[in-house]
């Protein structure tokens, strides 16, 4: 079957689907757009693993390598006879991984929505724009034109837009779905930039072309833009930094990152789709399918790099002191991402040396099921304590048994413990930044001892610390009610058997960064240390946890400083707000307000006046006496006299 | 320079000067007076150039019919004695200057022009002669001319009593108020008094 | 009458005129713009009878021309007198300057 005839389908549907929800669901469907839904999602996640099986057992491969297929593209918008906007679908290992991905963590996100999000009264604009962002993020994953990507790009923003401004009766949610898409707004414009550089110097938008010119070391292209610099920096470093800028906005990078633990005020069903498994990864997406560029210039790698780096520390770091469940998730979330970065920034092109690559998209790939989870148990959570906060919870694992087991499991794979999933992509992310960069590698062993540590700060919180009036108590839910309706609990049950299965997924046989399979044998001794240090923080926040007792205050004051400023995020956003509101909007924006109001429309006003002054004038002359006109009649009668008699010739 | 050529410029001073003064003045009566001695004056010129009839048919309707006419009309329609506004300044300014380049426009072309005399034979006509000519219809004659103005002269008398009419209205008994249908100035006017007798102009 | 140029005559005709032109733009009172308008009148008569003395003295044209304009004049005077009272009536004021009903 070829790949023409129902490729298109897999995006196509859910934008169909937004459409039909968005006009007719309040009015017509009501209660069964969430089949609609999901019924929708269930078709394309079938066509997803069809096409997956298609490529990559059938006919993906040419002599043992896999090669990026393009079964549809238009040419959309000809600006040239060389550049033009084309619409099309590529399948490369990473494009078709993704479709995995999206369209089945959004089947399940859809699945849970429809016990979690009953009895909302906009339920199918919810779905409506469920549907928009899968759509969306769908095209992303499979353009083929840089600027096809784009303009997913802002799609996506869009839709995470709407989605976390979903409650706009609350001023925080408003505020929250502002910020996000300001900031990845900015950051878009970076990428914009970079788009253009790029493209100026290698003379095409398309990808596969882009790739080909820049990477070849001969062509009039590469060497146009490797000679010519700004600042003393090359263009090419310009153009993949600048591109890497637009990534880091929409993954949450140091210091783009502000907007990610905010957007935690949407539901938290969305929360586990966009700013977990999917959008949020559409930056590391982004610099793997630009990977052959970046492995040419070390600089714009080492920004990645560090860049990956850093955000992972600090906020493993901030995670540590939140008290709010998705707050911390989210922090965890930009840790990881911050893990795929670094992968990639150590990573260098074929063979060997695409380890990291490699190892980024399989964390990539396992982090996308885990983190779902680990959202989706939240929300379960929530739904039955009616609150964010830890404090208020504590008990729950003998309400909520599917949630606990599918919670601690969830843990246990972000820790890093065998043989959960996580575990095997962490443990080739730590060996391909050993074999690159030893900052890199400590970076990274620290940070996930502290992510051991904070998650499970979070799990015995909520299951087990036990405050005295027992959860029945306390009024959470009944026997009944308890844990959620069967469409919350079936998601959870089969993400946890997902968390636990994919890790043995040979993955380096399938995606890798030149497309032949790698071999990645397992090095127990090498991964000794980082398990070890994992039990370690595991072992201390059960000390610290399992029973309410004094010594996390004890710790919190005794580091004192420390403590308070990473509770308060590092003061980052105080730093935004000073920036702009006393130094942007006094020195630009009412300098800029007060010229429009009184230079462009004084102009205008003063047009206006001229014109009326003058019409007064000319008005005048039709007085209405008789004089006047006897005047005007001689002046007239002599004036043409004095041209016929005299200047006629 | 004879006495003949001094006398046509002690006249021409007289017209212009009079005209002048007609012009400018303030006072109507004044204004009308100084009218007629510039229309005396002409009349005067008349005569000098011998062209008696003309002369006195200048003097019996111009000044004897037309000027007595305007000094009726001024009394009619205000008290005499009082000054006139004056004009508005920008209009006394324009009004010179475009009279002035008129005047210089025209009297260069009038001063550069040649003019010749077709024959230079005089004709001493009588009145008598005029008359005879007037009412011939050969050639050279002006009967038609002459019926036409007849005619006009009489639509003219018609028109102004047409124009200057009250319209009529209507006799009224003693008891009954009307209201009183408007003259030709579209003016009306409610008359509670009793009206006894009606008004015709 | 061969000691006075024509263009002598002509220039007293054309000074009456132009006195009457400027009289009919700047005079107020109705009553008063008729009076230039008789200036404008006799200057033209004036500029008849001088073209037939001097130009065609064979011929009569120009007397009766002027006869003809001294009775066209009289009869154009009596008329602008009835409309005088009648805007009078109407307006109560026979300053030109009031009846500017047709401004803008």
């Amino acid at each position: 079957m070829s790949y023409e005839s129902y490729i298109t389908l897999i995006p196509l549907l859910p934008l169909l689907s937004f459409v039909l929800l968005g006009l007719f669901g309040r009015k017509y469907f009501k209660n069964f757009s969430g089949i609609i839904g999901t019924v929708v999602l269930l078709a394309i996640t079938v066509l997803s693993f069809i096409t997956a099986y298609q490529y990559f057992f059938v006919d993906g491969k040419v002599n043992d390598v896999y090669q990026s297929i393009i079964p549809v593209k238009y040419i959309w918008l000809q600006f040239s006879p060389n550049v033009s906007i084309d619409m099309g679908v590529v399948l490369d290992p990473i494009s078709v991984m993704m479709l995995i991905v999206v369209s089945f963590v959004s089947l399940m996100v859809h699945i849970f929505s429809l016990g979690y999000m009953k009895g909302e009264e906009r339920f199918s604009t919810y779905y409506a724009f469920l549907s928009l962002f899968t759509f969306s993020m769908l095209g992303l994953v499979v353009s083929t034109n840089i600027f096809q990507i784009y303009i997913f790009w802002e799609l996506v923003g869009i839709s995470s837009y709407l989605l976390i401004g979903f409650y706009f009766d609350k001023p925080s949610a408003v505020a929250a779905s502002k910020k996000a898409f300001i900031v990845t707004r900015f950051a878009d414009v970076g990428f914009l930039i970079g788009i253009l550089i790029l493209a100026f110097h290698a003379e095409t938008l398309d990808f596969k072309t882009l790739i080909e010119r820049l990477t070849s070391t001969q062509s009039s292209q590469f060497i146009s833009i490797t000679t010519s610099s700004f600042l003393g920096v090359s263009m090419l470093t310009w153009g993949l930094t600048l591109v890497f800028i637009g990534g880091a906005g929409k993954s949450a990078m140091f210091p783009l990152h502000i907007w990610l633990p905010d957007a935690m005020e949407g539901p938290t069903p969305v929360s586990a789709l966009i700013h977990a498994a999917t959008m949020v990864v559409a930056g590391v997406y982004l610099v793997a399918r630009l990977f052959p560029l970046y492995s040419f210039d070390v600089v714009a790698l080492n920004i990645v790099a560090y860049v990956g780096a850093i955000s992972a520390l600090l906020a493993a770091i901030i995670a540590c002191t939140q008290t709010d469940i998705k707050r911390v998730l989210a922090y965890s979330t930009m840790s990881q991402i911050g893990y795929m970065m670094f992968a990639l920034g150590v990573s260098r092109y074929g063979g060997e040396q695409g380890l990291g690559y490699m190892a980024s998209m399989f964390h990539l790939f396992t982090h996308a099921f885990f983190k779902s989870l680990l959202f989706l148990c939240a929300g379960a959570v929530i739904h039955v304590v009616h609150s964010n906060e830890m404090k208020d919870m504590g008990g729950l694992r003998k309400l909520m048994p599917i949630t606990h087991i599918a919670f601690l499991i969830a843990c246990l794979a972000i820790a890093g413990i065998p043989p959960f999933s996580g575990f095997f992509s962490k443990e080739e992310i730590l060996t391909a930044a050993y074999n690159s960069n030893k900052l890199i590698y400590t970076i990274g062993v620290f940070t996930s001892m502290f992510t051991a540590f904070y998650m499970f700060r979070l799990y015995f919180s909520i299951f087990w610390a036990k405050t005295s009036p027992s959860p029945l108590e306390r009024g959470w839910g009944d026997a009944a009610h308890g844990e959620g309706t069967l469409s919350m609990k079936f998601p959870l049950v089969v993400l946890t058997i997902c968390t636990v299965a994919v890790g043995f997924i040979p993955f380096a046989s399938f995606v890798t960064s030149d497309g032949a399979p790698l071999e990645t044998p397992i090095d127990i001794v090498f991964s000794i240390l980082p398990v070890a240090l994992a039990v370690a923080a595991i072992l201390f926040a059960a000390r610290l946890y399992r029973r309410q007792n004094e010594l996390p205050e004890k710790i919190s004051t005794s580091l004192g400083a420390l403590y308070r400023s990473a509770y308060k995020k590092f003061y980052i956003d105080e730093i935004y707000l000073f920036i702009t509101k006393k130094i942007i909007f006094n020195l630009v924006g009412r300098p800029a307000a007060w010229i429009d109001k009184n230079i462009v429309d004084g102009f205008m006003n003063l047009l206006a006046t001229v014109t009326a002054k003058i019409s007064a004038m000319i008005k005048g002359l039709q007085s209405g006496k008789v004089q006047d006109y006897a005047l005007y009649f001689f002046g007239g009668v002599a004036g043409l006299a004095v041209l016929f008699i005299y200047l006629w010739k | 320079m004879s006495a003949y050529a001094i006398f046509f410029y002690i006249i021409s001073a007289f017209i212009l000067g009079t005209g002048v003064l007609a012009v400018t003045t303030r006072k109507i009566f004044r204004s009308a007076i100084w009218l007629l001695f510039s229309l005396i004056g002409i009349a005067g010129l008349f005569f000098w150039m011998d062209v008696n009839f003309i002369a006195a048919v200048q003097i019996v309707v111009y000044v004897g019919g037309i000027v007595v006419l305007i000094i009726f009309s001024i009394f009619l329609t205000q008290k005499a004695g009082n000054e006139m506004q004056k004009p508005i300044r920008s209009r006394t300014f324009f009004a010179a200057l475009a009279v002035l380049l008129g005047f210089i426009l025209s009297y260069t072309l009038i001063y550069q022009y040649n003019f010749q005399p077709a024959s230079t034979q005089q004709l001493n006509v009588s009145v008598s002669d005029i008359g005879r000519q007037m009412l011939s219809t050969s050639q050279g004659g002006y009967a038609l001319p002459f019926e036409v103005v007849s005619v006009l002269l009489l639509a003219a008398m018609i028109g102004c009593i047409v124009i200057a009419m009250k319209t009529p209205s209507m006799i009224v008994r003693k008891d009954i108020e009307i209201i009183e249908p408007h003259g030709n100035g579209q003016e009306r006017n409610k008359i509670t008094e009793k009206i006894l007798e009606t008004e015709h102009e | 009458m061969s000691e006075i140029p024509l263009s002598h005559i002509l220039f007293v005709s054309t000074a009456l005129f132009f006195i009457g032109m400027y009289g009919l733009f700047t005079r107020r009172n109705l009553i008063t713009m008729l009076m230039s308008i008789e200036l404008i009148l006799n200057s033209v008569n004036i500029n008849f009878v001088a073209f037939n003395k001097y130009l065609y003295p064979n011929q009569l044209n120009g007397i009766f021309f002027t006869i003809f304009i001294i009775t066209i004049a009289a009869a154009e005077a009596a008329v602008a007198i009835a409309i005088i009272i009648n805007l009078y009536r109407s307006h109560h004021s026979i300053d030109v300057e009031d009846a500017d009903e047709l401004k803008w």
